[in-house]
């Protein structure tokens, strides 16, 4: 298998724990709010759906439990962030900092145990095209989520539900006003985005490499998060920076089997200095951001 | 119905009160973790916070400890005021600590009193370096220093790892990813005979000192504090923003490399993967239960290297895994999010409103 087939048909299961994340993250940033612990979230949620595969109780569950972990984190940020509306920076960080915590102590006794992960599944005729058919060989989690990303594009596009989101996050002030009750709609949007953060780590730790390392999602809460940004908080193209993400964590793979001659240090950074340089490169267009961002984004909201 | 309402003025005593509070709470909450967990709550509350302070040995281990994390608050703490919130203490550390290394690893046969306050300088400029990233990239490229400064501090781990199997690992170290046990001379002097405590905790104190002074009775901070405070009032009164950024970020730079290489010119002794026990994540607590005072940070910085300690004994005596630290540090910091709200604001029933 060349190189190029190794990325295609390996980039979107590498890409689905950052589209997982950011697309729970986009829907949240978008009702105005800013959840930092996206990395905690998904590191307890990667724990935990662990176990409950290595304890015996299937995928299924172990989804389950992992999105209740990422709930379970979220009503904390979200009782601090908006409900005491406190400052959502520092509220961010520190449930991300007890999630990784509690994500370490659970996982304690099961480091470096390994499980088995999902089948793929092919889509007919597609899959057996040359170079290009390991892209249609995948989990059930990856179709699932490229139908997920599907709604939530559809649903910011066409929804009412979308549009009130949006309102809440452009102008709190005004949608309460007109009547919508933006601190429980808050909640709800966090409480998604942190069910969706756990069912990233699930991915992570059961399907994608079903093992348990402690600092095993290594960052990849925090390169969401900037997904986000990159995504100028638009799903479709959070969707492409997820795709960009999975292939360059691919390529360094490939790299490194293929024997170039590149410390493997440098290429293990490579997803972290890619995300510095698009994120400078996205973010100095300072007019895609004010047609795009969040106007009310991390500012606390109360009566 | 139970609404906040803002207070007319912050009320002191619940701010003094209230890292207090936060720590009560989350002594609570974990306590009750470690029953569930099936361990011995006397022993654990026993190991991980009185041990610490009752023999000299263990609170001089405590001392030691404070030193990198009272330094390290202090930086961030100046920018977190201004709102630039560096959270890549870690990685600046890192990068503090390999800066000061290169002189050893290159001169481990040079001698003489300049050593170790050259690693010094040496460091907090590497810090400082690994700070100008995201500083160029918030100030010029208007991108968020949160997400850069700590995609840093990954990128700095890297970095460490590629150093210490590569280049500068020692060649007689039988293969260990570790440098050269560094001379005599490159050793910061011990400041309390008996211990590991060196002289970097005065040098710790006197930045705390420099951190009052400037925070609080300089212009120069007035103008960070305004500018974190009340942006548009800091642009209309002319105070840069561009400035504000730059210095937080390369204070805090400075200050978490001088923290990195007084670790490996102190206690450690040479360059290794494990110089840093999380000390950049761990002085983001402090800095907040500190109060962002400098004051309070004194006391924070102590609160936290106590816990460290106090973690190591309970691993070793209540068979407590070190992740328990971790995770009260990340409770005591969300109890004291919790407890600060109501400094600022007040609980009132109302009857019958909607919100």
């Amino acid at each position: 298998m060349s190189g190029i087939e190794f990325i295609l048909a390996g980039m979107l299961a590498a890409a689905t724990p950052f589209l997982l994340a950011a697309l729970g993250e986009l829907v949240v940033e978008r009702a105005g709010v800013l959840n930092l612990g996206l990395e905690g979230m998904m590191a307890l949620g990667a724990a935990i759906g662990f176990i409950v595969v290595y304890e015996g109780g299937g995928h299924v569950a172990a989804f389950g439990a992992a999105g209740l972990a990422g709930v379970g984190l979220a009503l904390v940020f979200g009782a601090l962030a908006i409900g005491l509306q406190a400052n959502q920076v520092a509220v961010g960080l520190a449930v991300g900092i007890l999630g990784q915590g509690l994500s370490s102590l659970v996982g304690n006794s099961y480091e470096s145990l390994t499980i088995t992960g999902l089948p793929k599944l092919a889509f007919p005729v597609l899959s057996d095209l040359p170079v290009v058919g390991g892209l249609f060989t995948q989990d059930i989690i990856v179709w699932l989520s490229l139908i997920g990303t599907a709604l939530i594009w559809a649903m910011f596009r066409y929804s009412r539900l979308g549009l009130i989101l949006r309102a809440i996050g452009e102008n709190p002030t005004a949608a309460r006003a007109i009547g919508y009750r933006v601190t429980l709609l808050r909640l709800w949007a966090v409480v998604f985005g942190g069910a969706m953060a756990g069912f990233a780590g699930a991915y992570a730790a059961t399907v994608y490499t079903p093992l348990w390392a402690d600092g095993m999602i290594a960052g990849r809460g925090w390169i969401a998060l900037a997904l986000v940004v990159f995504g100028t908080w638009l799903t479709g193209r959070i969707f492409f920076g997820a795709c960009l993400f999975g292939a360059v964590s691919l390529a360094s793979l490939v790299a490194q089997t293929e024997g170039w001659p590149v410390p493997s240090q440098l290429l293990s950074s490579l997803p972290y200095i890619v995300a510095i340089v698009v994120l400078g490169i996205i973010t100095s267009n300072k007019r895609l951001l004010k047609i795009n961002g969040v106007a009310s984004l991390g500012e606390p909201f109360g009566p | 119905m139970i609404r906040l309402v803002r207070r007319e003025r912050a009320s002191r005593k619940l701010a003094v009160a209230a890292p207090l509070l936060a720590l009560f709470a989350a002594i609570l909450s974990n306590l009750i973790l470690f029953v569930a967990m099936g361990k011995d709550p006397a022993a654990v509350f026993y190991a991980l916070l009185l041990e610490p302070f009752l023999t000299w040995s263990g609170f001089s281990e405590v001392l030691l400890k404070t030193g990198p994390l009272l330094l390290i608050a202090q930086g961030l703490a100046i920018g977190f005021r201004a709102k630039v919130f560096n959270i890549g203490a870690e990685g600046q550390f890192i990068l503090g600590a390999i800066f000061a290394s290169a002189i050893p690893v290159y001169f481990l046969q040079a001698t003489g009193g300049w050593i170790w306050p050259a690693m010094l300088v040496m460091g907090g400029v590497g810090g400082a370096l690994w700070a100008v990233v995201p500083a160029f990239w918030r100030v010029r490229l208007n991108a968020n220093e949160i997400l850069v400064t700590l995609m840093m501090s990954l990128i700095a781990v890297q970095l460490l790892n590629y150093l210490l199997l590569g280049p500068w690992k020692d060649p007689m170290g039988f293969n260990f990813p570790q440098s050269v046990m560094f001379q005599y001379d490159a050793m910061i002097p011990i400041l309390l005979p008996g211990t590991r405590v060196n002289v970097s905790l005065l040098l710790a104190l006197v930045a705390a000192f420099i951190a009052w002074i400037y925070m609080q009775r300089s212009f120069g901070g007035y103008q960070l504090l305004v500018g974190g405070l009340a942006p548009e009032a800091a642009t209309y009164a002319g105070f840069s923003q561009s400035r504000a950024i730059w210095l937080s970020l390369l204070i805090g730079g400075f200050a978490a490399g001088l923290a990195g290489a007084a670790e490996v010119a102190g206690p450690i002794g040479q360059l290794q993967r494990s110089i840093s026990t999380g000390y950049g994540y761990a002085a983001i607590i402090v800095a907040y239960l500190g109060g962002l005072h400098p004051v309070g940070i004194v006391a924070s910085s102590l609160l936290m290297a106590a816990l460290y300690i106090g973690g190591d004994n309970a691993m070793v005596s209540a068979d407590l895994p070190v992740a328990a630290v971790r995770v009260f540090q990340g409770s005591l910091l969300v109890c004291y999010l919790a407890a600060i709200t109501f400094v600022r604001y007040r609980l009132v029933r109302t009857k019958g409103a909607t919100s």
